[in-house]
């Protein structure tokens, strides 16, 4: 009887919180890509389970055309909660007004370097673009490897190093953004001079720049730019049982990417889409987002899998710009990028 | 005052709003949005698009050239002769057609082929070869062997009556062909991605480049307008020139093809194997290079991220069925209203079935955002994926049995008729078995397009279905000796399955209907 | 009985049928003669109605077919070039009118065997159309046009394309197997002698007009005109 009572309480209060909005059957998440493909029948079944709602899956090609999908359909949106918007594109969607406020309760549990100056969008997770090293190659070299972005300016050194184009990808617009913070707005193109001169590799994609130039992968360049889980994602997806990462972290001239999620305007299930946010911030869930999608989880209360802390350097002081200001100059650091490299 | 006619209204109905519900709507909602905001002037861009647009029509050109070049001895070979390996050999020459450009992207970089023009124009060739032998092997096949002798008989050299006579009743399959690879060349995306280093940019790149990165969404309406603008032109002038050239004269049946002898041996397995041989040297690094390791293991395995990556093979091939199911109903009939009106009508008909060979992915997929939410909304629906699929293959299904539908006489139908066929009849009992075996080496197309298609739905919102092509995206886009194998494993078997899937359906067209 | 009452043709700009009164009484086979290009093969096709009329009238037993389609206007035609069917056998071919008619399987396939039987093609049944002779192709087009039993035929140079010695036997087979249905038909050729051969009475056409119709003998002694009496020879 007692228990009875409870939920009864329990629902009232609720039913209250909710007023009009109802609980819906199921949510809809639109994600990127390389989010939505690693979603399997038990990344939501915890939040299923308390709740009842279901989650299903949208999956919306890359971050940029998943925000241009959100924005193209915000009269009548094709998703409750969007995840997966970085500081790259976060601009662009607060100005769109895709979003509609929600502030989690979970916020105090994370880290403030990574909680915005807006109530659009909640931290998820993050990452960092370093510049990954090839360990054996380097070793049989005997040459030490770089603990400065300056010592890349060396030719021998600039050479080694394969980056991807920043027009079409995020680690090399990631990259590019870490030399700017690095040298700021009158040295970095000098720098990168500096790597032209060297004979830097530059190709389209991080896969070119991984599987195809890579040393480990029968390439030429010891050194790309990839991200600080890579080397555990080495350990993790090796062919064979392996004790230690062949790959290692640069740990300067890394940049930290943060993924916000955030409800989308429109929705007829605010509630609902607040709680799926909270949800993901939960320590449950943030435990399982670095084996997962192979990123760092923003939750302080979360513990990193063993593979994360045995085979990575999180780096102490990673650069990170304001999104307002990448949002403003992005076009013309592409251009000045691109007459620099190919002029 | 004729009576209507229902069922020909039903046949011209289904693929008229197929195509306009899920092509025109969808792309004039989003051209419309994209062109009512566009300020006049581009500031500065203008030499550069000027630039990009020059690019992007003649490497079109030269690769339409160049694949047709390359293409001709292997379809000699294969449509003339009859020899150990010939189904064998025709079904390899379709693998390319159907790897992901990724892939092979990442085999062509392996090769050190990259950055440059050259690299491109080859990655164009290997792709595009087998549309070339495909269609103009078809008629090649079927020509009457006699119009040749007739011509030696004349005193014409073998080259001679090449050039004179066997050229010029090729060239409706050669301008089909040609007008199919220059659409897909000419919004080339990929490709130019992986292999031009960035120099080289075609109009679809720059749609992309503008739409998704700079959010610069009228510009690449505008950009999206002139590409439109570019392939419409190319396929009227296509379709004009078919107009002027297509006569029905006696076609053979296919069976009787000679065994080669002589020198005509040594060409014929010169040419084949030469082919092959060029065609394999991509997919040879790409099995290679899947063989480290537990690759193929790997696949059955349940992977904590990805899934069990083989369970893709039976998504891949619920899209193609379904995908081919569509693309052949909607080809045979706009075909037979191709072939059954006249004019102006059946012109602008087969043209806009075109299109969306030629129109930017980036356009449709946004355009699928924009219009398809009401009153049903199909934006993010299962179907819309085989739909964006059969968009792209209805051309092949439409290009492969207009031919055979104009070839049968008229009198062949009016004997129907006579004989108490009502004009629905007509259509079930002689277009319809008769077009079957056309609307086959369609549906061979359709469903390898469908199997191996990746770009168009990668700008689709979507369920979260793993195809084989997506599959081996997210593989490739992780670190780890391991993904890298699979991927090229699942890449390998994508590629072995097109081969097998090919071979079934050509012999299962052959066996079916008799000769005619 | 066909009466064909002042119909005019016009093929895009050209009027091909001028004013062409033409009647078949039932049991009665017409020859309609004349040389190629004048219009012969239309005046077969308005009356099937593959072709529209633009002026006068076709009736059947009084009933205008205006508004009849083809298909159900229960005429036979057998084309010049034959038309069979290349997706079919010589059962399918010979069976279609009956199929369409919607006959029962077993009932097709005996009329065929029947039909195969009279055009002297007996147990050709499950041949292939692509490996038959002339003379053959011939015969299946006649069967195919006899098999529905139609209310009329029409024969458009039914014999035109085979050699000589064929053409007289089968234009004795032909004339045979209409007379002995009791069918009726109209036929159509640039040949006296097969019109002759096949037809109770002949109409003389030439540029899209019926110049003179009767008995040949009646015209061979009463010749309308010069060009009658050169083109009679």
């Amino acid at each position: 009887m007692r228990k009875f009572l409870t939920v009864a309480v329990v629902v009232a209060v609720a039913a209250c919180g909710a007023e009009e909005a109802e609980t819906p059957d199921t949510l809809r998440l639109m994600a990127h890509d390389s989010f939505a493909g690693s979603v399997s029948e038990e990344t939501f079944a915890g939040f299923t389970e308390s709740t009842g709602i279901g989650v299903e899956m949208i999956a919306a090609g890359d971050a940029g055309s998943m925000v241009n999908q959100a924005a193209l359909s915000k009269d009548n949106p094709l998703a409750d909660v969007m995840f997966g918007v970085d500081d790259t594109f976060l601009s662009r969607a607060i100005d769109e007004e895709i979003f509609a406020e929600y502030r989690s309760g979970l916020l105090g549990e994370i880290d403030d370097q990574f909680v915005p100056d807006t109530d659009l969008v909640t931290p998820i997770d993050y990452g960092d673009v370093c510049i990954n090293y090839d360990k054996s190659w380097f070793a049989e070299a005997g040459t030490t490897v770089p603990t400065e972005l300056d010592q890349l300016r060396d030719p021998a050194l600039a050479g080694m190093l394969t980056v991807e184009h920043p027009a079409t990808s995020s680690p090399g617009l990631a990259f590019l953004l870490a030399t700017i913070d690095e040298y700021g707005e009158d040295g970095w193109l000098e720098f990168w001079s500096d790597l032209k001169a060297g004979g830097v590799g530059v190709v389209p994609d991080w896969d070119t720049a991984y599987y195809s130039d890579f040393t480990p992968y029968g390439g030429d360049s010891p050194m790309v730019v990839s991200y600080a889980s890579s080397p555990p994602a080495e350990v993790v997806f090796a062919s064979e049982p392996i004790d230690e990462a062949p790959t290692g972290v640069v740990a300067a001239g890394c940049y930290r990417q943060v993924e916000y999620a955030g409800v989308l305007a429109g929705t007829d299930y605010p509630q609902a889409a607040g709680e799926l946010i909270d949800y993901m911030l939960s320590v449950g869930f943030q435990e399982t987002v670095p084996l997962t999608w192979f990123v760092f989880p923003v939750n302080e209360g979360a513990e990193l899998p063993p593979e994360f802390v045995e085979h990575t350097t999180i780096p102490t002081d990673p650069a990170r710009l304001d999104p307002a200001t990448i949002a403003e100059n992005r076009d013309r650091w592409i251009d000045e990028w691109v007459g620099v490299m190919e002029g | 005052m004729r009576p209507i006619r229902w069922g020909q209204v039903l046949v011209a109905a289904v693929p008229a709003l197929f195509i306009g519900y899920f092509f025109l709507y969808p792309l004039i909602r989003i051209l419309t949005l994209g062109l009512s905001e566009l300020n006049v002037g581009f500031d500065g861009v203008e030499a550069r698009l000027f630039h990009i647009g020059w690019f992007t029509v003649w490497q079109a050109v030269l690769s339409t050239v160049l694949t047709v070049v390359a293409a001709a001895p292997m379809t000699w070979a294969v449509s003339q002769f009859e020899f150990r390996g010939r189904k064998l050999a025709t079904a390899l020459v379709t693998v390319p057609f159907v790897l992901p450009t990724v892939v092979v992207g990442a085999a062509f970089v392996a090769l050190g082929w990259r950055n440059s023009v050259g690299a491109i124009l080859v990655a164009h060739i290997f792709f595009n070869i087998a549309v070339v032998v495909r269609t103009v092997g078809a008629l090649w096949s079927r020509l009457d062997p006699d119009l040749h002798d007739a011509g030696r008989v004349l005193g014409a050299s073998e080259w001679q009556v090449f050039r004179t006579i066997t050229l010029p009743l090729l060239r409706p399959a050669i301008a089909a062909a040609s007008a199919i690879v220059f659409l897909f060349t000419f919004t080339s995306f990929g490709v130019v991605l992986i292999l031009g280093g960035f120099r080289y940019a075609t109009l679809e790149v720059e749609i992309y480049r503008q739409a998704v990165t700079l959010f610069d969404l009228p510009l690449a309406a505008a950009l999206a307008v002139v590409q439109l603008v570019g392939v419409t032109a190319t396929l009227y002038a296509y379709s004009r020139y078919q107009e002027r050239h297509t006569s029905t004269w006696a076609l053979r049946a296919e069976a009787d093809r000679p065994n080669p002898r002589g020198r005509a041996r040594f060409l014929v397995g010169a040419s084949v194997i030469g082919t092959l041989i060029a065609l394999s040297i991509p997919v040879v690094v790409l099995v290679a290079r899947s063989l480290r390791g537990v690759a193929y293991a790997g696949l059955f395995r349940d992977d904590p991220v990805v899934g069990t990556p083989i369970a893709s093979i039976g998504n891949s091939l619920r899209f193609a069925v379904i995908a081919s199911v569509l693309a052949v109903l909607v080809g045979v009939m706009a075909s037979s209203v191709i072939t059954g009106s006249r004019g102006t009508i059946s012109r602008w008909f087969d043209l806009t079935l075109m299109l969306p060979l030629g129109t930017s992915a980036v356009t449709i997929g946004f355009g699928f955002i924009v219009a398809l939410g009401e009153p049903v909304d199909l934006r993010a629906s299962f179907w819309l994926i085989p739909i964006a699929h059969a968009l792209v293959a209805i051309p092949f299904v439409v290009r492969s049995t207009v031919p055979t539908l104009r070839s049968i006489p008229t009198e062949t139908r009016e004997a129907a008729r006579v004989l108490g066929a009502s004009p629905g009849r007509v259509w079930r009992e002689i277009d319809l078995p008769i077009v079957t075996r056309a609307a086959l080496v369609g549906a061979a197309f359709a469903f390898v397009i469908s199997l191996g298609e990746f770009g168009a739905t990668s700008f689709i919102a979507r369920p979260n279905t793993a195809t084989m092509p997506v599959m081996i995206v997210r593989l490739l886009s992780r670190p780890g000796s391991a993904s890298f194998a699979m991927a090229l494993a699942l890449a390998v078997i994508l590629a072995g399955m097109t081969a097998m899937i090919v071979l079934w359906i050509d012999r299962l067209q052959f066996g079916e209907i008799g000769t005619f | 009985m066909l009466d064909v009452k002042s119909i005019d043709v016009r093929l895009g700009e050209k009027l091909v049928l001028r004013d062409i009164i033409l009647t078949v009484e039932t049991g009665e086979t017409v020859a309609v003669l004349g040389p190629s290009g004048s219009g012969k093969s239309t005046l077969l096709r308005a009356v099937a109605g593959l072709v529209p009329i633009e002026s006068g009238s076709i009736t059947w037993d009084g009933q205008d077919l205006a508004t009849v389609p083809t298909h159900l206007r229960g005429f036979g035609l057998m084309f010049q070039g034959y038309a069979l069917f290349p997706h079919l056998d010589v059962m399918g071919n010979v069976g279609f009118g009956l199929r369409m008619a919607n006959l029962p399987e077993d009932d097709v396939r005996r009329r065929v065997a029947a039909t195969l039987v009279l055009v002297g093609l007996d147990g050709f049944d499950n041949r292939s159309i692509a490996d038959l002779s002339g003379g053959e192709k011939q015969r299946v087009a006649l069967a195919r046009t006899l098999a529905p039993e139609p209310r009329m035929i029409m024969l458009d140079e039914p014999l035109g394309a085979l050699d000589r010695a064929l053409r007289e036997r089968l234009m004795v087979d032909t004339r045979r197997i209409l007379s002995d249905g009791g069918v009726t038909a109209l036929v159509v050729t640039h040949d006296r002698e097969e019109a002759e051969a096949l037809s109770d009475r002949i109409a003389l056409m030439r540029e899209g007009s019926i110049v003179q119709s009767g008995t040949l003998p009646d015209i061979l002694a009463h010749p309308a005109d010069d060009w009658v009496r050169d083109f009679l020879g």
